[in-house]
């Protein structure tokens, strides 16, 4: 994918061109200060020449009302570029309700990528256009970073945690995937590449490809060979809490607390069942950990998700 | 005005330095040197230290910039790779930088230049040294034994869990290089404020000192901490200290948090000496008083207050809360201010000047436009949604070695060049040095501006190999490289030279204010002053003041 000498990125999403609006206005105001100091420095290092070895020139000690004006214009100008580029990262932040939620999980040093529909890839990531997508992320094991620079979005994936992220393409085309955070030997092979694809050529190559079961059908599965649902079950009198209806429900614990259903509690729940236990259950499940990976963690996680009440 | 104590003719003074007594010839042996308690002897101690250190560094980047020539992975091994830029870092930023300015120039200067004898604690002063040398051995033995691929940053849980190099010896040498740096910026602070020479009021110390006053608060309250998140991965990795590592129950964005919280003030142990440097600099070569003395003197009490809070935007991407990233963000913009008021006065002092170009203002008019750029594109770094697109690429490292080879080491050289006559007695060759300016100055721009367009463009730091299509920018940072390389061999070889055949220096060849220009000899005896100076006038005062209504 060698996109020949380019001295400006590509714009593949909703985000890239309001990114590099700030970049320009930054671009222009970084010019407008150099150029002011370069001219000044210029102009008094030539006219202020030193003319003689024992030239001395009229002392100036200072003058208030120019501190105060070059203290209050940059102070103002950087509130501006603050609030316009917080104003954007917020918004990196807050995923549309209607998008396809895909998982990620990293891993020293490749990414491997189920889609909503079942899809697996390894070091590439298949999307359509004009259709908000969440990517879910876990690591195997130490920090990476998921960077697509021609949508100019990046975020950590953190051992431990689940980190998220959303873009919505807007060009058909092949687009590099970095590893950004520094994460070992073959730090600099752990990219691939996003494919864009036009909506109805998505389709086809949804269908075109192994005939996949959705990701909630395989969490089922996992659900059922760990013998999660013997223990979960819709019912009054089971022995742990049903599981159908709760995620993004609040859920109250054992010692008055309450906490939110989501992926971080799913997983910890699975790992280190005694850490938040549900009011009402006595503390009997077992650890999985050692017995499940991320990538099943999150298939499990999407099964969840998918148990909605009738 | 009592010229009489201030102002010895330049023939008087030049006649002291000729076979006189001086910190230089008071002994000629090695005990004379090693056990030396002398800050003058002792700021050469450091200077051939961080010399060596310097072009150790500079070999790695070298290395660095050849094998990044080509998108493949051609001159060496991945794993080789990492160590090199790693070792970079480390050996750069904890053994050259960080020193370099405190430990040499203000070693040598903070004493003359406020009418002291001594530091505080001479003593401590040798054992600094001693520390520093020992925590360079520890890491040099490190480098011998094959090396370490963390990165400088020291990322847990890769660090503490993964990596199969020698995190250990490193994380004992810059463990221990700590301690030299927290009983450097002790000593300072303690002599700023007890040593004075009488008449040497606050307000009328030279801005080097007060920059370095601010340079030592960062040393004495920000390195403990680096210090025991380095011990705290040393004790995960040896003994499976569940801190970091989520498996064994810990949390990796701690480290982050610890790391930074000293590390982000760092850079400004880093660039606050530098620009006191230039204070003093633009000054004499302008032979003018500085523009806003007060405000330089508190833009950097600022800095280094406010450089303390700002550390969260280096985790931006990081998965830390939305609402913390905002608090950084708007923090490191405010941070920002101080840093423009100065660059606003010390283009304000050449106002009315009378401007020479020798080489230390050429390497101070070069500290500004570096430092401008770099500081300018730390606002780029600052803007939340454009740091996400930026953070971790060649901007980022674009961004830092604008202010850290740009600014700091500019800084170091125009100070070296400064008081070079009054630290050895000799002149250097001018015309070498003003040519070893500007092809710093041209190699730097054609090294570095090359990486904010591969930066923006998307590529990742820390890369062994690379998209194709990233080399023709590539290829230009390498030829800069190239270039900068020789602009820094060439001072090392006409600064050797007139240790032995450069002209005799006077003790005030730049006609300077300043105790140490008008009162000590070039080199200054090995008690600095005959007896103690006593001031009666402000910094910089080079004629009768008109003031602007």
């Amino acid at each position: 994918m060698n996109k020949g000498f380019q001295l400006f990125p590509e714009q593949a999403s909703t985000l890239a061109a309001q990114v590099d609006y700030l970049y320009f206005f930054l671009i222009a105001v970084s010019l407008f200060f150099s150029v002011l100091i370069f001219f000044l420095i210029y102009v008094f290092a030539v006219r202020y020449r030193r003319k003689s070895e024992q030239e001395v020139p009229e002392q100036i000690p200072g003058l208030l009302k120019l501190e105060i004006l070059w203290s209050v214009i940059p102070f103002l100008l950087c509130m501006v570029v603050f609030v316009w580029g917080a104003t954007l990262y917020f918004d990196t932040y807050s995923p549309p309700k209607d998008a396809l939620e895909y998982y990620v999980v990293g891993k020293q040093w490749m990414w491997h990528i189920q889609h909503p529909t079942g899809q697996r890839e390894i070091n590439e990531l298949h999307v359509p256009t004009g259709q908000p997508i969440k990517l879910t992320m876990a690591t195997e094991d130490v920090i990476h970073s998921f960077y697509i620079p021609a949508f100019r979005v990046k975020r950590d994936v953190v051992p431990g945690r689940y980190t998220s992220m959303w873009f919505e393409a807007t060009k058909p085309g092949e687009y590099h995937l970095f590893c950004a955070e520094y994460c070992g030997t073959k730090h600099s092979q752990m990219r691939g590449r996003v494919v864009v694809m036009e909506p109805a050529d998505y389709q086809n190559w949804l269908s075109g490809g192994v005939a996949n079961e959705p990701l909630e059908v395989i969490g089922e599965k996992k659900f059922r060979q760990l013998a999660c649902h013997t223990c979960h079950v819709d019912k009054p009198d089971a022995r742990g809490p049903s599981l159908v209806g709760v995620f993004g429900e609040p859920v109250r614990l054992q010692n008055g607390q309450t906490v939110t259903v989501d992926e971080t509690y799913i997983r910890e729940s699975i790992l280190n069942p005694n850490a938040k236990i549900a009011a009402g259950y006595r503390p009997v499940m077992p650890t999985f950990k050692g017995q499940i990976d991320e990538v099943g963690l999150l298939q499990i996680t999407a099964y969840i998700k998918s148990l909605t009440k009738e | 005005m009592s010229t009489a104590v201030f102002k010895p003719s330049k023939s008087q003074l030049a006649d002291q330095s000729d076979g006189a007594s001086n910190y230089l010839n008071a002994g000629f042996s090695a005990k004379s040197w090693l056990l030396t308690v002398d800050h003058k002897r002792i700021a050469i101690l450091y200077l051939i230290s961080i010399t060596l250190f310097f072009f150790l560094g500079g070999l790695f980047a070298v290395l660095i910039r050849l094998e990044l020539l080509t998108p493949q992975g051609d001159l060496m091994q991945a794993e080789t790779y990492n160590k090199m830029f790693t070792m970079h870092g480390i050996v750069m930023i904890f053994f050259f930088l960080i020193p370099s300015i405190p430990a040499v120039l203000g070693n040598f200067l903070i004493p003359l230049m406020i009418g002291a004898k001594d530091l505080a604690f001479p003593r401590i002063n040798l054992l600094s040294w001693y520390i520093y040398s020992v925590g360079g051995l520890f890491t040099f033995a490190a480098i011998v034994f094959g090396g370490v691929d963390t990165g400088w940053t020291f990322y847990t849980p890769y660090s503490s869990t993964y990596s199969n190099s020698n995190v250990i010896l490193v994380a004992v040498g810059v463990f221990i290089t700590g301690f030299s740096s927290i009983l450097t910026g002790l000593n300072f602070i303690v002599t700023i404020h007890k040593m004075r020479a009488p008449g040497m009021t606050w307000f009328r110390l030279p801005l080097f000192v007060w920059a370095h006053y601010a340079t030592s608060i960062i040393q004495v309250l920000g390195t403990p901490v680096v210090t025991a998140a380095i011990m705290l991965i040393g004790l995960e990795r040896l003994f499976g200290f569940g801190i970091f590592d989520p498996k064994l129950g810990g949390d990796p964005l701690l480290f982050q948090h610890l790391f930074w919280f000293y590390s982000h003030p760092a850079v400004y142990i880093m660039i606050l000496p530098g620009m006191g440097v230039i204070s003093e600099v633009i000054t004499c070569f302008a032979k003018k008083k500085v523009f806003g003395y007060s405000f330089i003197a508190f833009s950097s009490i600022a800095i280094a207050v406010l450089g303390f809070l700002v550390w969260g935007h280096h985790m931006f991407t990081s998965g830390q809360s939305v609402y913390t990233s905002l608090v950084f963000s708007i923090l490191t913009f405010l941070v920002a201010v101080p840093s423009a008021i100065k660059v606003f006065n010390w283009t304000a002092t050449l106002y009315k000047g009378a401007v020479s170009y020798d080489a230390p203002m050429l390497y101070a008019l070069g500290f500004i436009g570096l430092f401008t750029i770099g500081g300018l594109t730390g606002i780029f770094l600052g803007t939340l949604a454009v740091d996400v697109h930026v953070h971790d690429t060649y901007f980022v490292v674009a961004h830092f070695h604008y202010i850290m080879v740009g600014g700091a080491i500019m800084a170091y050289m125009a100070g070296l060049h400064f008081w070079w006559p009054k630290i050895t007695g000799r002149l250097y060759p001018e015309g070498w040095a003003r040519f070893s300016a500007l092809v710093i100055f041209i190699g730097f721009h054609l090294t570095f501006f090359p990486q904010f367009i591969v930066g923006y463009l998307g590529m990742p730091r820390r890369y062994h190999v690379y998209p194709e299509e990233f080399q023709i920018l590539n290829v230009l940072s390498t030829a800069g490289a190239t270039i900068l390389g020789v602009g820094y061999l060439i001072p090392l070889i006409y600064f050797t030279w007139s240790l032995k055949s450069g002209p005799k220096a006077s003790a005030n060849p730049w006609g300077a204010k300043g105790l140490e220009w008008e009162k000590a000899s070039s080199p200054p005896s090995q008690y600095n002053f005959e007896k103690t100076p006593v001031v009666t006038e402000e910094a910089y005062d080079y004629e009768p003041t008109i003031w602007l209504k």
